[in-house]
């Protein structure tokens, strides 16, 4: 049975056919075209597929597509709609990733931190990034560009 | 005059991070296929061991949306990289839980699912095989029975009869004397666990089969020449008309090296022309059908004269190489002439099996076999120093291999910086200084490790390159090694912008597609840098030399006096003389009488190490040239453990590789770290758990834990040693996988400096601690 789902995704109202039990990840990724959430484990071990709903971060391989109607999506893609942003700046300069198969998640699971906490000390940072895992770095270059990010914040925002 | 480098050894921004950092890279799954795409699910086996009876595919083949369903009567021939001991689908008997049974290829996943299970198989259970050494016990039933009628490559020993699909040997000198002669004889027995690659992207093929015939595979790998051979040679189709193009991979080491589940897409793709067709494992899929590191249990014997010396030295290895050993066998035969660490040794005996198991398969995993061998090696040289009154980094430079000395196949050692890269380690972690923890129920602990690996590749392994400039004199080269993250497209772009005078700006380097990519054996072997970077720096001068010629050509200067720079040609005789590229290496130059001279720059570059050779004495392991050289290395840990619970934290780690010359000095460092913290994981937490039946009971990373950003030490050390490699570009080696080798031993080493106890089974878990911490049995003297 088909749905018709309405929702914002990366600033333009889409419309799609959907059924009851199709995730949100395969619903971006193979009938919008939007692709740079990944899918790695299918059960949100892993934080690959990660994307905002209405600015939080979700993870979209467990959410039902249905959940969003009306609401509003930001993938990597919509993110950088005026150029890359201060986190993916700084991730470029710290050769932050390796494979980059983890990169659209990490990106948007810092994008969500920075929002809600500008300059986070590292610990609270880590902890923010626990939940997306990265196998080739060591998790190095992603937490000294992130620093990076915190201490250009601090006394700004 | 020592040569100025103006791009080699210079820290870069990778080439490819900006695709990367902004989503723009493609994996395979990200390429749009349009609507005409069909997908495969696959049937597992439920059972470990079982002869296979019968498969009833006729209700599956009945559901509306099904478009094909394959079993192994369409495809009775055996594959594999080494040894073919491998079916695309069984025909008569399965051998691991979770071996495909039977594909199914329909219009939509849900489709094929639900017609996997519709398909009907009657299994016979048979004795199910789960550790090395049951393997090889009397009487143990035989996983492969037609081992002896298998294709197996010429520098293999299978032992037709067993369950042991490689044999190799080394008789170095003479043992029984050498233990004979030593005054101190250390022995130890330890076990390592199977453990999972776990690359974030899963793996994929998309395959299709054109209505004329061509088979196109966009396949997530690091090995498309490889995989072109074998599919070529199974299909009984030529070379040109297969073509596998690899797009970025999200994650490798080893675990898509050779060829796996892209066979099976294959297969589905021939049964349905004209659609491509794609596999993607699950997470769960990815544990059980791609493949595994090798489990081990190994013996090592070390026989010490009273200066530390090492005399003589026993390592009998029993490895579980799983259902298949068609690419496991090499880390069996790699190891087998290498399981001595760094150290030069007159008398040597090794003994490595490869032992079949209904363990999921194993084949390439970062470290290839070195990470396994070389705990117990390192475990057993800190009990040494302990019981001999040595101090365990001090043992280590004292047996330190120093070039031109023989290793266990008797070849010389090439040069290298093991003394230089031990004390850099001892000195950054802060050897012999004893550290206390603020909390009286934690202790500070060190522990250390020496390791070196070589790459294992068959003697005539190549590489080869084009490159070809544009006409703004920017370049594009083609290779076939894979970017699996190591940074290899930047490491090629500074050798040929090196020989070409050209800024990093002007180059690109092209991901493969057999079709317009030139020949690369794999990106494996940590050995892209080294013979894939010397056939680029020979396509540079290929290419140097055509604009050499074409500007004395029309200029009448004689090109000993050309060089190149700042992206044109300069003259030394001439300072106002410069032509930049982009005036003439697509146009050529015109001449006065305004006729043209030169035409569109190419060049192109070989590579093959014509010294090796892989045929020794099965004997002895002596007689031949079987690896190019070594890459050694020392890594480090700080621990706080607590006394009462077990619990371990890594404070700090360091670790110094000699990798002969870092291209890229930044990204040497990433490969260091990231190596370090997938070595933490094996050492600490990664276990593949199997019941008593072989069903793996953590194939998800809930229960099977990889490390997080809060479970890596805040303090990482990555040190750089540079002894250059003689026959390297610009002196460099490999260095990637060795990285994760030092990590498992430093642990354990850690643990038993710190508290007396030795764990010999990895992971050196916090449970293990705390249970054994009072128990004798694991009691070492500190």
């Amino acid at each position: 049975m088909n749905h018709i789902l309405k929702f914002n995704l990366n600033g333009d109202a889409v419309e799609v056919a959907v059924k009851s039990n199709e995730k949100l990840l395969d619903v971006l990724r193979d009938k919008l075209g939007a692709v740079s959430a990944k899918f790695g484990c299918g059960v949100a071990e892993c934080g690959a597929c990660t994307v905002l709903i209405d600015g939080l971060s979700v993870r979209s391989c467990i959410t039902f597509a249905v959940e969003v109607e009306g609401k509003s999506i930001v993938t990597l893609e919509g993110l950088q709609a005026d150029g890359p942003t201060q986190i993916q700046k700084a991730f470029i300069k710290h050769n932050a990733f390796q494979c980059g198969f983890c990169a659209p998640g990490f990106i948007m699971a810092a994008t969500e931190l920075i929002e809600k906490n500008p300059s986070p000390d590292e610990e609270e940072m880590r902890h923010a990034l626990a939940g997306n895992l990265c196998r080739c770095t060591g998790y190095q270059n992603i937490v000294d560009a992130m620093n990076e990010v915190a201490e250009d914040n601090k006394g700004g925002k | 005059m020592k040569e100025v480098l103006k791009v080699v050894g210079h820290n870069a921004v990778r080439l490819d991070i900006v695709e990367k950092v902004t989503g723009a890279a493609e994996y395979t799954d990200d390429l749009a296929f349009g609507p005409n795409l069909l997908h495969m699910a696959i049937l597992g086996s439920p059972y470990a061991h079982a002869e296979l009876i019968s498969i009833d595919t006729s209700e599956a083949k009945k559901l509306p949306g099904v478009k094909a369903v394959i079993t192994g009567e369409d495809y009775p021939e055996k594959f594999g990289l080494y040894l073919k001991d491998k079916s695309i689908f069984p025909v008569d008997r399965v051998r691991q839980v979770g071996e495909q049974v039977a594909g199914v290829v329909a219009t939509t996943y849900e489709i094929a699912k639900a017609a996997v299970k519709l398909i009907k198989v009657e299994y016979k259970e048979l004795p199910v095989i789960l550790d090395p050494y049951d393997s090889v016990a009397e009487g143990a039933v035989l996983i492969h029975p037609d081992l002896g009628n298998y294709v197996i490559e010429p520098w293999l020993e299978a032992q037709p009869g067993t369950n042991i699909g490689h044999l190799r040997r080394i008789r170095k000198g003479d043992i029984d004397k050498g233990f004979a002669e030593a005054d101190e004889i250390v022995e130890g027995e330890y076990k390592i666990p199977h453990v999972a690659h776990t690359c974030i992207e899963t793996h994929i093929s998309v395959s299709k089969f054109s209505l004329d015939g061509r088979l196109t595979m966009w396949n997530s790998t690091q090995s498309p020449h490889t995989q072109r051979n074998i599919m070529a040679v199974a299909l009984g189709m030529a070379h040109k008309d297969v073509r596998v193009v690899a797009p970025p991979i999200g994650g490798g080491f080893g675990g898509k090296a050779g060829i796996s589940m892209e066979v099976m897409a294959a297969a589905g793709a021939k049964s349905c022309p004209g659609h491509p067709v794609k596999l993607r494992w699950t997470r769960e899929e990815e544990f059980y059908n791609s493949s595994q590191r090798t489990g081990l249990r190994n013996k090592v014997k070390i026989g010490f004269k009273k200066n530390g010396k090492i005399i003589a030295f026993k390592h009998e290895m029993f490895w579980d190489v799983g259902a298949s050993a068609e690419y496991g066998s090499n880390v069996v035969n790699a190891t087998g002439f290498s399981a001595t660490g760094p150290y030069y040794i007159p008398n040597v005996y090794i003994d490595s099996k490869a032992c079949y198991t209904n363990n999921p398969t194993c084949s390439a995993y970062r470290g290839f076999g070195y990470s396994e061998f070389s705990f117990g090696i390192e475990s057993t040289m800190d009990k040494a120093a302990k019981i001999m009154g040595f101090d365990a980094v001090e043992l280590r430079r004292i047996n330190a291999i120093k070039e031109g000395e023989g290793v266990a196949y008797g070849v010389a050692m090439n040069p290298n910086g093991m003394i230089e890269c031990i004390d850099k380690v001892a000195e950054e972690i802060g050897w012999g200084i004893e550290e206390k923890s603020d909390d009286p129920n934690k202790i500070i602990a060190k522990g250390f490790a020496s390791v070196w690996k070589a790459p294992a590749m068959p003697a005539n392994e190549s590489s080869s390159a084009f490159i070809k400039f544009s006409e703004d004199g920017s370049i594009n080269i083609l290779v076939s090694g894979m970017d699996l993250g190591q940074g290899f497209l930047t490491a090629m772009a500074k050798i040929a912008a090196e020989v070409l005078g050209l800024t990093l700006d002007k180059v690109r380097v092209e991901l493969p597609d057999t079709d317009r990519n030139p020949y690369e054996w794999q990106t494996v072997a940590s050995h892209v840098t080294w013979s894939c970077g010397n056939a680029v720096k020979r396509a540079a001068i290929d290419a140097k030399n055509k604009i050499l010629d074409t500007v004395q050509r029309a200029h009448f200067i004689d090109k000993s006096q050309l060089y190149l720079e700042d992206n044109g040609v300069k003259c030394t005789t001439q300072d106002s003389f410069f032509i930049p590229f982009s005036d003439f290496v697509i146009t050529g130059i015109q001449t006065e009488h305004n006729t043209w001279v030169g035409g569109p720059i190419l060049g192109s570059g070989m590579f093959m190490p014509e010294y090796t050779n892989a045929m020794v004495d099965p004997k002895t392991g002596l007689g031949g040239h079987p690896m190019v050289h070594y890459t050694v290395g020392a890594g480090a840990v700080k621990v706080e453990i607590d006394k009462e619970t077990g619990r371990m934290k890594v404070l700090k780690m360091a670790e110094a590789f000699d990798l002969g010359k870092a291209i890229n000095p930044d990204l040497s460092k990433d490969q260091i770290n990231g190596g370090f913290v997938q070595g933490l994981g094996t050492a600490m937490w990664e276990e593949c758990i199997f019941d008593e039946k072989g069903k793996m009971l953590n194939d998800g990373f809930t229960d099977y834990k990889i490390p997080t950003i809060v479970d890596v030490p805040r303090d990482m050390k990555p040190i750089l040693v540079e002894v250059p490699q003689p026959d390297g570009p610009y002196g460099a080696r490999g260095h990637s996988e060795h990285t994760m080798i030092p990590v498992m031993p430093a642990i354990a080493n850690a643990v038993a400096n710190g508290l007396g106890v030795r764990i010999t089974d990895v992971p050196v878990t916090s449970e293990k601690i705390a249970m054994r911490m009072n128990d004798p049995k694991f009691k070492e003297e500190m």
